[in-house]
């Protein structure tokens, strides 16, 4: 996904010269091209999150579309002020970009570990999230975005996943859903990097006879309530994957439009306990120690479809 | 020329003191304390009008302690950015103007603040921003003094120099009160001006209230090419009105029956 960035970002920058990267003092290497190509364009801030955000609502406000890109926590939450009252009051356009998503810092521990990012974030106003799933998903998040929506905060993965998407153009639109796979035994939504599983478990259990619906959420707000609602009425069960807290993000939004929907379907959301994972090791460790692999979350959903309905 | 910008200064004063005892607010101490930087910046020196405030090449004032709003309504009121009638209902339930700098409040405001530390990296994006796309304008900066204790400014005061934005003018309102007490018994801040020396910025240390002093150095910015110029306005808070002056009381009390009125005819005195 951070490969897809750069290379959207900096094909969108030849193009506009708006486009403006700022970095804090992270991406060594992943950034050089840009840098060299667009000084105009570049900018390492130093390691200075506050000042990050500022200067790049500053920026914004002269006229400038702006990426401020830093790693798990430190370009959101060490800066959440200026992103709230500098860029999401002024409707600035300045697109928060995280690399490192959930557990993708596995092993440089708990101060890598973004897993509250997404609450926060959709939680400010003005704000839009995105978290896409594959590569696919971030060029086109990554496009929307510089086309100057107003604020946003784009949380990527790591550099190498996999394509999930069959076809290379996918339907993308800002605030909705993709179908990933139909099915009507149950439906499970994911955001962010956790879409590869989702399509995993959908693989696995097709196997065993249950055809489930696979909805990539890369945008998390504004969030595709309908999409979710069309779930609940046409599958048996709703199940939410996210790399996040289990408060405040996937979960807590497609729980939100469900409750005031009255719709009575069965819903679980699988995600991260409100908990610092406090286990050492990668994120393939860390996801399986959180009952985020595709074999626990195969678990999870059989046991719920074959639970008996109330 | 000196003699108007002094009376635009007791307009400011006028203006904050009948606003807070309006709202039933206070803060009345850090407005009071700024009004001939106000004064100066829009008599002399900021290239804005109410014509251009929306002209990509206005000057632009950052106004970083939004606590002082009383003394930028006022002044931008006075120099016919919108209507006076609008400081009447300053704070008041369902009104234009709430009790701190608010962008989207009144014409000229660029900035919402009121959480301190975020005006000097703003105004270092748009300095950034004004070089590399050559555009004329300058940026002006305003802090208070309690202000600098925000982490956030001294990642602004290293960013700034290292970019050589002389086009960046940061002014600190020293009126040494802060919500507690006195600057240096809360959290000193000297040597101050050898610690924006330090780190790069050509400072100026004035008396905030000399009308002359202020013009001088903030219509000659840079004051050396290719450094931030850092002007610290030795200031009183509550100048203007005796029993104000010095008094940590009045930035939480609102002036009101006779000691408003004493307020009042003191300034119409001056």
């Amino acid at each position: 996904m951070r490969n897809a960035f750069v290379k959207a970002l900096t094909e969108l920058a030849e193009n506009d010269s708006r486009v403006t990267l700022i970095v804090g003092d992270l991406g060594f290497g992943v950034v050089a091209d840009f840098a060299e190509r667009f000084p105009n364009q570049f900018l390492n801030i130093g390691v200075a999150e506050q000042n990050m955000t500022g200067v790049a609502a500053g920026m914004a406000m002269a006229g400038r579309i702006v990426f401020t890109y830093s790693i798990a926590n430190f370009p959101t939450i060490r800066c959440l002020e200026q992103i709230r009252n500098d860029v999401c009051y002024h409707k600035l356009n300045v697109v928060v970009v995280s690399v490192g998503g959930g557990f993708t810092y596995g092993a440089l521990g708990m101060t890598h570990h973004a897993t509250e990012d997404l609450a926060i974030m959709r939680s400010l106003p003005e704000m839009t999230v995105f978290a896409p799933g594959d590569p696919l998903e971030a060029d086109a998040a990554t496009r929307s975005a510089a086309g100057g929506m107003g604020p946003v905060y784009l949380r990527l993965g790591r550099a190498g996943e996999p394509v999930v998407h069959d076809q290379a153009q996918i339907p993308w639109q800002v605030g909705r859903a993709i179908l990933v796979r139909d099915g009507s035994d149950g439906t499970l939504i994911s955001t962010g990097g956790m879409l590869a599983t989702a399509v995993d478990v959908a693989d696995r259990l097709s196997e065993l006879g249950h055809q489930v619906r696979v909805l990539s959420m890369p945008t998390l707000k504004p969030f595709d309530s309908q999409a979710v609602i069309r779930a609940a009425r046409e599958t048996d069960l709703v199940v939410t994957l996210e790399e996040h807290t289990v408060l405040g993000g996937l979960g807590s939004a497609a729980a939100e439009v469900l409750a005031e929907n009255q719709s009575g379907v069965r819903f679980r959301r699988i995600g991260v306990p409100s908990a610092f994972t406090r286990e050492v090791g990668s994120q393939e460790h860390l996801r399986r120690f959180n009952k985020l692999d595709a074999a626990s979350i195969l678990d999870s959903v059989l046991s719920l479809l074959d639970a008996p309905t109330l | 020329m000196s003699a108007a910008t002094r009376e635009l200064a007791r307009q400011i004063r006028v203006h904050a003191v009948q606003m807070s005892n309006q709202a039933g607010c206070s803060h009345v101490g850090s407005s009071l304390s700024m009004a001939e930087i106000l004064a100066v910046l829009y008599q002399d020196v900021l290239r804005i009008t109410p014509e251009t405030v929306d002209s990509p090449d206005r000057d632009r004032l950052i106004f970083s302690k939004g606590h002082g709003c009383a003394a930028l309504y006022g002044v931008l009121a006075e120099c016919g950015f919108f209507p006076k009638e609008w400081l009447d209902s300053f704070y008041h339930d369902g009104a234009r103007l709430p009790g701190h700098v608010t962008a989207d409040a009144a014409p000229g405001i660029e900035l919402s603040s009121g959480a301190l530390g975020h005006g000097l990296p703003v105004s270092c994006g748009l300095a950034l921003a004004g070089k590399r796309d050559q555009r004329p304008y300058r940026v002006f900066c305003i802090l208070s003094d309690g202000e600098c204790d925000e982490g956030s400014n001294w990642e602004a005061a290293l960013f700034a120099p290292h970019h050589r934005l002389d086009n960046l003018t940061a002014i600190i309102d020293y009126n040494k009160i802060q919500c507690f007490g006195h600057v240096k018994d809360v959290l000193d801040l000297e040597p101050l001006g050898a610690k924006w020396s330090a780190f790069g910025w050509e400072v100026r240390e004035i008396d905030g209230h000399d009308v002359d002093a202020l013009r001088e150095s903030l219509c000659g910015v840079p004051l050396q090419p290719g450094k931030p110029t850092c002007v610290i306005a030795h200031t009183v808070k509550g100048k203007g009105v005796s029993f104000m002056e010095d008094r940590l009381l009045w930035h939480y009390r609102t002036p009101q029956g006779d000691e408003f009125e004493l307020a009042m005819a003191e300034l119409e005195g001056q």
